[in-house]
């Protein structure tokens, strides 16, 4: 069973086509994390899952709900807790989560423990009666999630829950969503533009790049699809061309792309094994080299190898 | 109805916010004040140029200056709106399923209270400044609805060009601009018998000087409740355009994002 159905998605705003067949589908239970820099289409799509923003193609369910024709159907199974927070912060943190549960339909009793409940869970019973001016940005984040839990909803939306956040709270908020997850059995459905947060997180992910999705599967699926080990290699000077034609020869790698403006990463079989030959051929063609280093397949080898870009030099760029 | 559920839950959010700052309200009733204080006194002889109605010139404009706080008050009330889609307040209420009616309706009926509580302080100053309103309490009611009426009429334009333009300084710019021509194409501070011809016909179209000749009428001696009653109904057939108009402009800023 799905709990989200993401079936060729088209979005464009202007000259940018934001979305350009985004297709997806998230199990029910399941935290799914879309993976992409900034503008590769992540908040778009969850926006359209959240009914705000209409499609110019393409088909979406949440819940078994037409995002487009049920869309009442659709915001009363979500929670959305948006990029940018949208919480009122002249208001106190139980105010803003008593409005958010009044609009949902909740009322008296059953409401007021209900934000007690939830007060409690994220952290902020200290604060409850501050406007929320004075929170940090943790506790703002904090906040956010427990307004988009309110009313129960099946499915959530976090986008980009950890961005701005310093190290410790991203780590608090990371294990507030294991919790939601494994606990409340919700659906989760997040955006990050960290790999290590979507490896640590999802149980499945999807990489966006350029408003598709280029690959998806659980991050060690990712991983295991990549053979062989990265070998790394930082050029002291500019002879890439050179440099990529020595490398070639002299490991027969899997594929060799070019990761920044200097830096060639080689996908070869037994990374340690080939080091010394690469070196000496590169040595030998007199290539001058800043850095080599191997490492075992991670998802910005799984980014690199979908897009051909390096995920953080694009993310720099982005 | 969810509309007026979700209206009056949205309503009192910002009454509170409103509530916790105050000094807000009290900054906006000392521009209110100098005009009814120390532009009554200074024109205080202007009465005897004929076709006031009355020898007192605070009489003849305090009831005018509630409806121009009113009127004021309603030209920037947008702000609240473009804060809101800013601070993304409305996308997050967007992605429940409150009302969408209320998100508009509820800043718009803030805005005439807000209005019709000024109006209410106004009115007593100029109480001990010695205006008395001929029909008494009723006359008082009559007011404060007018200056609702005319508050709501030009809200409901403010917010629909708020939602029109998302930006903090056209908002303003525009609220500038009409905000005194409109103020000298009305009887306000002085008689229409007064103002050159071309002015007072085109002070007939202006609903600044709908509301103030409503208001002014009832404080006067000689009541005519049949124009009371149109110029009213003008407001608040005004009211339901400019409405109107605002839930358009909101469809359009929902189908951009």
């Amino acid at each position: 069973m799905d709990a989200i159905v993401v079936d060729g998605l088209l979005k464009r705003y202007g000259e940018v086509q934001a979305l350009d067949g985004v297709t997806f589908a998230v199990r029910v239970g399941e935290v799914f994390g879309l993976l992409g820099p900034n503008g590769a289409g992540k908040s778009t799509t969850v926006r359209v899952l959240v009914t705000l923003t209409h499609p110019d193609g393409g088909k979406a369910t949440v819940a078994g709900c037409d995002v487009a024709r049920e869309a009442g159907a659709v915001r009363r199974v979500i929670g959305y807790v948006p990029q940018e927070s949208g919480v009122d912060r002249r208001a106190t943190g139980r105010e803003n989560l008593l409005l958010q549960g009044r609009v949902h339909g909740l009322h008296g009793a059953p409401l007021r423990n209900r934000v007690d409940e939830l007060l409690e869970a994220v952290g902020v019973v200290d604060a409850a009666d501050r406007t929320v001016d004075g929170y940090s940005g943790g506790m703002r984040r904090r906040l956010d999630i427990a307004l988009g839990l309110v009313h129960r909803p099946r499915v959530l939306f976090l986008d980009e829950p950890t961005t701005g956040l310093d190290p410790e709270a991203r780590v608090a908020l990371w294990e507030e969503v294991e919790r939601l997850s494994n606990q409340e059995g919700l659906t989760i459905l997040l955006t990050t533009h960290y790999l290590e947060e979507a490896d640590a997180l999802a149980d499945r992910l999807a990489i966006v790049s350029r408003g598709k999705v280029v690959a998806d599967g659980t991050p060690d699926e990712l991983k295991a699809r990549l053979s062989g080990d990265a070998v790394h290699v930082e050029l002291a000077n500019g002879r890439v061309d050179d440099a990529r034609g020595v490398l070639e020869r002299a490991s027969a790698p899997v594929e060799t792309t070019l990761a920044d403006g200097r830096t060639l990463v080689s996908r070869v079989q037994g990374g340690a094994q080939a080091l010394p030959g690469i070196l000496s051929a590169l040595s030998d063609a007199d290539i001058a080299v800043a850095s080599v280093s191997v490492q075992r397949p991670s998802l910005d080898d799984v980014y690199l190898h979908y897009t051909g870009r390096d995920f953080a030099t694009e993310d720099r760029g982005a | 109805m969810i509309v007026l559920r979700d209206t009056w839950y949205m309503l009192g959010r910002q009454l509170r916010n409103q509530a916790r700052e105050p000094i807000w309200i009290a900054i906006m009733l000392v521009q209110p004040m100098v005009w009814l204080v120390l532009y009554g006194q200074l024109f205080k002889n202007v009465t005897h140029l004929g076709g006031f109605g009355t020898t007192s010139y605070i009489t003849f404009l305090a009831p005018a200056i509630v409806v121009m706080n009113a009127f004021f008050g309603a030209s920037w009330s947008g702000l609240a709106t473009v804060f809101d889609i800013d601070r993304k307040f409305v996308e997050r209420v967007l992605a429940t399923p409150a009302s969408r009616l209320s998100l508009v309706l509820s800043q718009i009926v803030r805005s005439a209270l807000v209005a019709a509580v000024q109006g209410a302080i106004i009115l007593l100053v100029g109480l001990a400044l010695g205006v008395r309103v001929h029909s008494g309490a009723l006359g008082w009611l009559v007011i404060l609805l007018v200056a609702t009426l005319v508050n709501t009429g030009f809200a409901g334009f403010s917010q629909g060009v708020a939602l029109l333009v998302r930006r903090e300084s056209t908002v303003i710019a525009l609220a500038n601009f009409i905000s005194l021509p409109l103020l000298f194409l009305s009887s306000t501070l002085l008689a229409e018998k007064q103002m050159p011809d071309w002015m007072r016909i085109l002070s007939n179209y202006n609903p600044v000087n709908w509301g103030v000749r409503a208001a002014r009428d009832v404080v006067l001696p000689g009541t005519d409740w049949r124009s009371v009653g149109t110029h009213m109904g003008y407001l608040f057939v005004l009211s339901v355009i400019t409405a109107a108009f605002a839930n358009w402009t909101f469809r359009i800023y929902k189908r951009s994002l």
